[in-house]
C-alpha cells in the first residue's frame, strides 16, 4: 500500500488546530510530539491531568530534568512562565468542567457518530482507563490522531466501534496518515486528503460511507 | 503542645490493622509515598483495600500479597514490558480490581472528605463504567450516580511539613496527596523536610493540619522510568 501522512506529518498537521490562547491537553503517544510543532509565537497553554498549567516541552536535558515534573506520560517537562501546579480535583475540574479547549487523543476506533474507542482493545486484560474518558466528555472538542487502518489493514473508522468504548459522540475531527475527517451529524465529511490518494482509495479503507467535501484539499501542512 | 512528628517510619505506620481501607497519593512516582508503604509492607497489614492511582503506588502491597481490593485508574506500568503482578492475582480472584475513571476517582474522593456521599457525572456513560449504575438525565446529558470514596487511612508524601501538620507540595508531586488527607479518617505524611512551626507561609499552606495526624522525615525516593516517545 501506497504510504500516507508519517507519525511527524500527522502531528505537524494536527498542530494546525491550535489557536492563540488555547488550553490544550495532549494525550499520551502520538499527541505528545504536537508540543514540538505549536507554531512560533503563539501562546498555547498546554494542560497536564498529574496538575501542571503551562507545562513546555519534553525535556531529555539531565540538567532540566526534575522527578517531581512529568506530563500525563510520566515524561520529565519543562516549565514556561506563567505555569501552576494544583491537585488532582482542580485538574479534572479543568477537564471536566469544559475549561480546557481543546484535546488532542489518540484513538483505536472512532464510529460514524463519533464514538471513541482509545483505551484499550480487551476487557478481558488488565488495562488502564487513566483519564480518557474524562477528557473526551468533559473538553470543549476533541481532535483523534490515528493511524487510518488497524496494523492488518482494517478500517479503525467504522460504523459501530467494537473495541470497548471511552464515550460517545464526542469525536469532532480525525486526522490520519491518510485525510482530515469532520464528525457532523450528517455523518463524516473528508475535508482533507493525502498527498498522491483519491477518495475512493480512502473511502475503501473506511466502514461508514464518507462525504466527500465540496472544497477538498489535500492536507497541507 | 501539638506535636504530630513521628521519630521513625515504623512509629509512623504502627497501627494499621488487617483489612483497613488505605489510600496512597502520588502519580507515578511523583509524590508517592514510597517509604511509607515500604513501612506497611514490613508492619505486615493483610487483606487491605487499595486506593490508588496506578500500580505505581500499590506495587509492593500487591506483590507481597497484602491487598485484597485495588481501586484504580491506571493499574499498569506506563512501561508495559515491566511485570505486573495484577496479571496473574486479577484474573485468579485474588484481588478485586475496581478501575474508576481518573477525573472520577479524584472527583468521588474530594466529595468523600467534603462529606458528600455521592455525585452524577457523564463520564462513563455508555461504556463499561456504568454496569451497576444508577443513571440520571440532566441538560440531555445521560450521567452515572458514582459514590464518594473514603478511607481509613492516607498514606500522603509532601516536601514539607511542620509539627502542627502543615504541608507543602512540590510541583506535579501535589496531584491526589492533599484529596486524600482530607478524605480519609486518618492521615500520615512522609515529608522531605520538617520546618519549624511559623516557618510556611499560610498563604502557601495546601494540606492545612487539621487533615493530618503523623508527620514523618523520610528521605526522597524515586529514579528516572520515563520513555522516550512512542
Amino acid at each position: 500500500m501506497k504510504a500516507g501522512l508519517s507519525r511527524e506529518l500527522i502531528a505537524l498537521r494536527a498542530a494546525k488546530e491550535l489557536s492563540e490562547g488555547m488550553y490544550v491537553n495532549l494525550g499520551i503517544g502520538l499527541p505528545t510530539l504536537v508540543s514540538q510543532f505549536i507554531p512560533e509565537g503563539m501562546e498555547v497553554t498546554l494542560h497536564a491531568e498529574n496538575g501542571v498549567l503551562g507545562y513546555g516541552s519534553i525535556t531529555t536535558e539531565d540538567s532540566e530534568m526534575d522527578i517531581d515534573l512529568v506530563n500525563a506520560g510520566l515524561q520529565p517537562v519543562t516549565l514556561r512562565p506563567g505555569a501552576s501546579f494544583f491537585n488532582h480535583a482542580d485538574s479534572f475540574a479543568m477537564i471536566r468542567g469544559g475549561h480546557i479547549d481543546l484535546a488532542i487523543l489518540g484513538g483505536y476506533q472512532v464510529s460514524e457518530k463519533g464514538d471513541l474507542a482509545n483505551w484499550t482493545t480487551s476487557l478481558e486484560k488488565v488495562g488502564a482507563v487513566g483519564g480518557a474518558m474524562d477528557l473526551a466528555c468533559g473538553v470543549k472538542r476533541v481532535v483523534v490522531l490515528m493511524q487510518h487502518v488497524t496494523a492488518s489493514g482494517e478500517a479503525r473508522i467504522v460504523r459501530h466501534c467494537t473495541y470497548p468504548l471511552t464515550a460517545r459522540e464526542v469525536v469532532n475531527t480525525i486526522i490520519t496518515d491518510l485525510a482530515v475527517i469532520e464528525v457532523v451529524k450528517e455523518g463524516l465529511i473528508v475535508k482533507e486528503i493525502a498527498p498522491g490518494w483519491t477518495p475512493e482509495e480512502v473511502q475503501a479503507v473506511t466502514e461508514p460511507e464518507l462525504i466527500i467535501a465540496p472544497n477538498l484539499k489535500e492536507i497541507a501542512l | 503542645m501539638i506535636d504530630k512528628i513521628m521519630p521513625s517510619i515504623e512509629l509512623a505506620i504502627a497501627g494499621i490493622k488487617d483489612g483497613a481501607v488505605i489510600m496512597i497519593g502520588g502519580f507515578g512516582q511523583a509524590g508517592t509515598p514510597f517509604n511509607l508503604v515500604q513501612a506497611l509492607v514490613e508492619q505486615g497489614a493483610q487483606g487491605l483495600t487499595v486506593i490508588s492511582n496506578s500500580i505505581s503506588q500499590a506495587a509492593p502491597l500487591v506483590e507481597n500479597r497484602r491487598v485484597r481490593k485495588l481501586i484504580a485508574s491506571f493499574p499498569i506500568w506506563v512501561d508495559r514490558t515491566r511485570p505486573n503482578p495484577l496479571d496473574e492475582q486479577v484474573p485468579t480472584g485474588r484481588i478485586e480490581l475496581v478501575m474508576m475513571p481518573q477525573g472520577t476517582l479524584a472527583e468521588a474522593i474530594r466529595a468523600a472528605g467534603a462529606g458528600i456521599s455521592a455525585f452524577y457525572t457523564p463520564t462513563g456513560a455508555g461504556t463499561f463504567i456504568e454496569e451497576g449504575k444508577e443513571k440520571m438525565v440532566f441538560n440531555g446529558k445521560e450521567c452515572l450516580l458514582e459514590l464518594a470514596i473514603k478511607a481509613d487511612v492516607a498514606l500522603v508524601k509532601a516536601y514539607k511539613g511542620d509539627r502542627m501538620g502543615n504541608l507543602v507540595y512540590r510541583m506535579t508531586a501535589r496531584n491526589f496527596n492533599p484529596l486524600m488527607a482530607v478524605a480519609a479518617e486518618f492521615t500520615i505524611a512522609e515529608v522531605e523536610e520538617i520546618v519549624d512551626v511559623g516557618k510556611l507561609d499560610p498563604e502557601i499552606i495546601v494540606t492545612p493540619g487539621i487533615f493530618v495526624d503523623r508527620v514523618v522525615k523520610a528521605p526522597k525516593r524515586g529514579e528516572w522510568i520515563y520513555r522516550k516517545e512512542g
